[in-house]
Formats: C-alpha cells, sequence, structure tokens
C-alpha cells in the first residue's frame, strides 16, 4: 500500500514538476504568474488526441506503436510552444511595463478564452484518450509500477535533463540566466530580451504539452476543464521549490506528488485537493523563499 | 522581416504583417478545430479565424491611419468633449446628480417585468461585491482571488442559522458580515508579509478551500446537494417574496455600500491604503502601521460580501457550493477592473455591464465567456486604467507608464 502510494505519487509528482517548470521560467524572468499556463498543459491533451486521431485518419501508424506517441509528443510540443509565443506576444509582451495587476489579469482573460475555445471547438464532455500502454508493467509486493508509469517518469526525467542542459550549456541558456538576473544589463551586452522572452515561454510551454499528453494517457479521460486545477497545483509546486528556481520545481513538483498520494491514501481523497493549497499557504508563511529559492530581499 | 525606411508607404508593411498573423492563427486554431469525424479534414472553421483575424488587422491599420491623419482633431475633439462634460457636471449641485440617480434607481422598477427585476436585483448584489473588492483591490492594492469565499460564508451564515436555529434575516444580516470580516482577518493574518503575486495564489486557495470544504462536509453543510428552505426576510408580519421587495432591499443594502466605501475612501484609512497600494515602504516610513491598513482593507472588503451572501441566500432561499466558485471571484474582479480600479461609479458601471450585457447576449450563450475572456485582455492592453478611472489612481498610471500619453483628464486633486 505504502509503496504504490509513492509509486503513483512519483509519476504524479513528475508531471506536476513538468508544469512546474513554466511557471517558474517565466516567472524567474518576468516576474509574472503565467494563469493560462495550465491551459497550455490542456492543450497538450488535446493536441495529443487529435494527433492520435489524425494519425488513425489517415492510416499512417498503427495506433498502439511507439512512432505514434512519438509523434503526439512532438506535435504536441510544437503546437504549445507556438501557443505559448502567441499568448506571451498578445497578451503579456503590450503589458511589460503596466501595473503588475494588468498582466495578471490579462493572463486570467487569456485562461477563461482558451478554456471556452477548447470547449466549443472540442465539445464540453470529457474525451477518451487513446489506451496505448495497457499492458506491461512490473508487479512487486503490495503493488505494481505499469509501464505507463514508467514511461511518464522516464520522460519527465529525460525533459529536466535537456533543459538543464540548454539552461547551463547552451548559449541562449546563458542568455536567458542573464536575463532573468538583470533584463536591462542582459539588454546591454547584446542580448535581445524579447526573443529571451519568447523563448522561454515557449520552451516552458512545451513542457506543458509534454505533461498533458501523458496525464492524458494516464487517467485515459480530458476534458477542457483540466487545465485550471493542474495549473494551481503546479503553481503551488513551483513556490514549494522555490519560484525561479529550476531544480526547485522538480524537487517541489516530486514532493507535492508525493504529498498528495500519501494525503489521498491515507488521511482522505475528498480533501486532496485541499492539501495542496494547504501547503501552499504554509509554504508561504514560513519560507516564502521556497525550499531551493535564493532569499531575496525585499526590492525598494 | 526586414524593417522599412519611413518614407516606405505606410501600408505595405502593416498588409504583410495582416498576412503573416492571419496564417499564424489559423494554423494555430487548425488541429483544435478540424473536424476528423468528417469524410473530409474540415478546414472551414480554422479559415474563418484566420479571416477574422484579417479583418481585425486591416480594422487597426484603418485605425491607425486615421488617427494619424487626424492626431491633432481628435486630441482637440476629446478634449473639449471631456471639459464640456465637466463643465456640465461642475455647473450642477453635485447632490442633485445624486437625488436625480436615487429617483431612477427607485423609478426603474415599476416599468419593468419580473425578469428585468431580477436581472436589476442581480447587479446588486454584484454591485455590492464589487465596490467590497474594491476596498482589497482598488484601495489598498492587494489582489484578492478568492472574495467569493466571503460571499460564501455570508450565505452559508444565513442558510444554516435560519434552517437550523431559526433566526430571521435581520439577526444574521449584521452576523453574516461580522462573520465574513472575521474570516476576512484569518485569511489576511497568515498573507501580511506576501505581495502581489502570491497574495493573489494564495487567496486563489483561500477560496477554493472553503468551497471545497463546503463541498464535502455533508453533515454540516449538506454538500453538494446545499442547502433548502431557507427563510424569507419579515418586517412587522409583511413577507418578501416579490423580485420587486428584494430590489428595494437591495437598493438599500447598496446604497449604504456606496457610503460607506465613499467615505472610507475620503478618510484617513482610505488614503493609508492608497499610500500603501502606491509603495510600502514609504507608507510604513510615513507612519502607517501595513499590517493594520492591511487587515483593515480584508475585513471592511469582506464585510460587503458577507452582507451580499445573507441577501443572495434569502433571495434564493436554496444555496450550494457551486455558486461560489472560482470564476465568479474572477468576474467580480473583472467589475473592479472594467469599470476602474478605486473609482466607485466606475465600479457601479462595471458590474451593471457584466451582469447586463451577458443576459442581454444570451443567444451567443456558447460564445460569451470566449467573448469575456478575449475582452479582460483587450481592456488591459488598450485601457487599464478601466472606464471610468480613479483620479487617484489615475496619477499613479500615469508615472508607471511613461510610453504611452494618459488619455484621462486632467486631475483636480480631491
Amino acid at each position: 500500500m505504502l509503496l504504490q502510494q509513492l509509486v503513483n505519487g512519483l509519476t504524479l509528482g513528475s508531471v506536476y514538476a513538468l508544469i512546474a517548470l513554466g511557471y517558474t521560467m517565466v516567472y524567474g524572468i518576468i516576474e509574472l504568474i503565467n494563469f493560462a499556463h495550465g491551459e497550455i498543459y490542456m492543450l497538450g491533451a488535446y493536441m495529443g488526441i487529435v494527433t492520435f486521431g489524425l494519425l488513425t485518419a489517415l492510416h499512417l501508424t498503427s495506433p498502439s506503436s511507439g512512432a505514434t506517441l512519438f509523434l503526439m509528443i512532438v506535435l504536441a510540443m510544437l503546437f504549445c510552444g507556438a501557443c505559448g509565443i502567441t499568448i506571451e506576444r498578445l497578451a503579456y509582451r503590450p503589458l511589460r511595463n503596466a501595473p503588475r495587476l494588468s498582466p495578471l489579469i490579462s493572463a486570467l482573460g487569456v485562461s477563461i478564452f482558451l478554456q471556452n475555445f477548447v470547449m466549443l471547438a472540442q465539445g464540453p464532455r470529457d474525451k477518451g484518450f487513446p489506451h496505448l500502454f495497457v499492458h506491461g508493467g512490473i508487479d512487486f509486493p503490495g503493488g505494481r509500477l505499469s509501464a505507463i508509469q514508467i514511461f511518464i517518469m522516464a520522460t519527465s526525467v529525460l525533459m529536466m535533463v535537456a533543459l538543464q542542459l540548454l539552461v547551463h550549456r547552451t548559449k541562449i541558456g546563458k542568455a536567458m540566466r542573464a536575463a532573468a538576473q538583470d533584463k536591462q544589463m542582459a539588454s546591454l551586452v547584446g542580448i535581445d530580451v524579447d526573443r529571451i522572452i519568447s523563448v522561454t515561454f515557449m520552451i516552458g510551454s512545451a513542457l506543458a504539452g509534454v505533461a498533458g499528453v501523458m496525464v492524458g494517457m494516464y487517467y485515459g479521460l480530458i476534458n477542457f476543464f483540466i487545465g485550471y486545477i493542474a495549473g494551481i497545483k503546479a503553481f503551488t509546486a513551483a513556490v514549494l521549490g522555490g519560484i525561479g528556481s529550476i531544480p526547485g520545481a522538480m524537487l517541489g513538483g516530486l514532493l507535492l506528488g508525493l504529498i498528495e498520494a500519501l494525503g489521498a491514501g491515507y488521511i482522505s481523497s475528498e480533501y486532496k485537493d485541499v492539501f495542496a493549497f494547504a501547503i501552499l499557504v504554509l509554504v508561504l508563511i514560513f519560507r516564502p523563499s521556497g525550499l531551493l529559492g535564493a532569499d531575496v530581499s525585499k526590492r525598494v | 522581416m526586414k524593417c522599412p525606411s519611413r518614407s516606405m508607404p505606410l501600408h505595405q508593411r502593416p498588409l504583410l504583417r495582416i498576412v503573416l498573423a492571419s496564417v499564424w492563427f489559423g494554423l494555430l486554431s487548425l488541429p483544435l478545430m478540424m473536424e476528423l469525424q468528417a469524410p473530409y479534414f474540415g478546414l472551414g472553421r480554422p479559415l474563418m479565424v484566420s479571416a477574422v483575424v484579417a479583418l481585425i488587422g486591416l480594422l487597426r491599420v484603418l485605425a491607425l491611419q486615421w488617427r494619424e491623419a487626424s492626431t491633432g482633431r481628435l486630441e482637440r475633439l476629446l478634449g473639449a468633449s471631456g471639459s464640456a462634460a465637466r463643465h456640465l457636471t461642475e455647473g450642477i449641485d453635485q447632490r442633485l446628480l445624486y437625488a436625480l440617480a436615487l429617483a431612477c434607481a427607485i423609478m426603474i422598477p415599476l416599468g419593468l417585468n419580473r425578469y428585468h427585476i431580477d436581472v436589476l436585483t442581480q447587479v446588486g448584489i454584484y454591485v455590492t461585491l464589487a465596490l467590497g473588492l474594491n476596498i482589497v483591490v482598488g484601495l489598498a492594492g492587494l489582489l484578492d482571488l478568492g472574495y467569493i469565499a466571503f460571499y460564501a460564508v455570508g450565505a452559508y451564515t444565513y442558510g444554516l442559522l435560519s434552517t437550523r436555529v431559526g433566526l430571521s434575516f435581520w439577526e444574521v444580516l449584521p452576523l453574516g458580515a461580522l462573520l465574513a470580516a472575521i474570516f476576512g482577518i484569518l485569511l489576511g493574518i497568515p498573507v501580511l508579509r506576501l505581495r502581489g503575486d502570491y497574495l493573489a495564489i494564495v487567496t486563489l486557495g483561500f477560496g477554493e478551500m472553503i468551497r471545497i470544504t463546503l463541498n464535502n462536509w455533508d453533515s454540516f453543510t449538506r454538500g453538494p446537494n446545499g442547502i433548502i428552505g431557507i427563510g424569507r426576510p419579515k418586517i412587522l408580519g409583511f413577507t418578501f417574496s416579490d423580485p420587486i421587495h428584494y430590489y428595494y432591499l437591495i437598493l438599500a443594502i447598496v446604497l449604504l455600500t456606496i457610503f460607506v466605501v465613499d467615505r472610507l475612501n475620503r478618510s484617513r484609512i482610505g488614503r493609508a491604503w492608497t499610500a500603501m497600494r502606491d509603495d510600502e515602504v514609504a507608507a510604513e516610513a510615513m507612519g502607517i502601521d501595513l499590517m493594520k491598513t492591511k487587515l483593515l482593507a480584508f475585513s471592511l472588503g469582506a464585510t460587503w460580501a458577507g452582507f451580499a451572501g445573507v441577501f443572495f441566500a434569502s433571495k434564493m432561499t436554496f444555496i450550494s457550493p457551486e455558486s461560489f466558485t472560482f470564476f465568479e471571484s474572477v468576474i467580480i474582479l473583472c467589475m473592479v477592473v472594467l469599470g476602474g480600479m478605486g473609482s466607485v461609479p466606475g465600479v457601479i458601471l462595471g458590474a451593471a455591464m457584466l451582469v447586463i450585457l451577458p443576459e442581454m447576449m444570451r443567444q451567443f450563450a456558447l460564445y460569451r465567456m470566449l467573448i469575456f475572456g478575449g475582452a479582460m485582455v483587450v481592456m488591459m492592453v488598450l485601457r487599464p486604467q478601466g472606464l471610468i478611472a480613479s483620479p487617484r489612481r489615475a496619477i499613479a498610471l500615469r508615472h508607471t507608464d511613461s510610453r504611452r500619453p494618459s488619455v484621462v483628464s486632467p486631475l483636480h486633486t480631491p
């Protein structure tokens, strides 16, 4: 029982971590909570379904092959990345110098827009996600680690490693770090900050897209409303780990997944969502900079 | 894209941009709007998106050109009409205007049917809520995304006390408001140190926690089934039952709210809130007790949600957690922002618009939330100060957004 809960928690947690990365990267660079980020994740899940439907309808690949899965994830990443860039351009960039409330409200607007767009385009009812990876898995005493769980965890780890390499080993990663530290200074040394912000949105959104496809596969059902609660939880994870810190988001996501799984298993599953909020409030009260966050002093 | 020189005709680059944008949005909407079930892959809807984007782009270019051609004229026209309106209102005694508005509010329902009166009552509830949230967001500058929780507290206070203890509306009205204020303080204490975005998300979490608890605590709140049979208000044997009775009741509450919020705004506390909103550190240096001021904002804001909640429960005689979702918080916030943060007439206008327009758009029921979300973004980009900007707020905006010349009228110090 305990082992099974841990496995479930880690699976869920690695998904939260992927979404949390988007929040944390965007916050690190422009100090904006991108409320629409959860919606991007939802778009990713729908893109997965659409890709699958398209491939089957065109008889391009056999539905359960690895190629299908690969295409679903890649197309979801591309699509979500494009959406992320577009949203930043339309709803956030014009507000870069506006009072802080303005981009937040505009983000809420984007979130409402996307939810309703998907509801109109894809219908309000739950959509069944194709069953890939139904078989297989590793049994252990007291539980089972299914193939899909292994896949989710492995993919998440892969993405995170890739992101770490990108941020720390490439030129664009260096530019991102520079822009996060000081936008004005970065632009003085020749970094195109607007472009870096676009890239950040693209990467964060692409990661959310992967998360969307994987969660769709895991639960088997998606609807237009899944982005809201997932977005809040991922944000909690980002805050828990220390917003702005990339390793923090990963750690926060895993921890939140574990806490939630254990809380649901041992305390009450009805209040599962309350745990996330309670943790959020507690972290913000006792350690506002999060577990791995730098202790930011108040800017005057 | 190559940057054109200044001498280039104005329309060439914009046209290219329009084409690119419409292709881009068509492609973006393609995956989710394609009709996979059909024997063909329908491209009609994405093409429509492209067309709409192109149309918007064209209109924008035309508008820009028109503005360029008539810069001076337009500015003068705007300035003239603004000052003319000010002269008009200045000439008349303010009290006369208020009396006129009040007379209108009293007379309006007499010629309307029950449905319209119901909508007006709805406007009243939201005006009360929006004015309450205006204290927190507009005056004190604390973004609260869980405001609906206090509304729920008020409604459930009356719902439970009426069905279980048998207390009357008039006894619970102050109790509900008091309880909401206490919840406001309870929320306020832990989040005192948080600023801006963090505050937003914690208040959001607080609102959700209240809703989930109401939903799951079956033995106490009857969970998702809600509470039925809540008593209606009575005075001296007269029972409020007709929509019009409720209209006048909420009108009284709204008037009280307007009066108090306006007085608060002009008081020492109101100025402390504004100072805190503009710069916490400077405000503290001027001797403002930030903790007390913030808690006052939270509790005084929540009070009005409590009143509105009690009224709502008595009007519906049925409440369930469904009425208190995050989305409601967002709508109320939009009323405040749309109308103009910190401006009482603006917030009233915002609330009225956001209740009445969706009612009028019933035939577009499916699209109205889509439009709503889009409008929030457009509003923020084009006119962040709201429809009727508050005079004090306008100063702040003018300083922060130096790129764009402010469109608000010249200020006269209050």
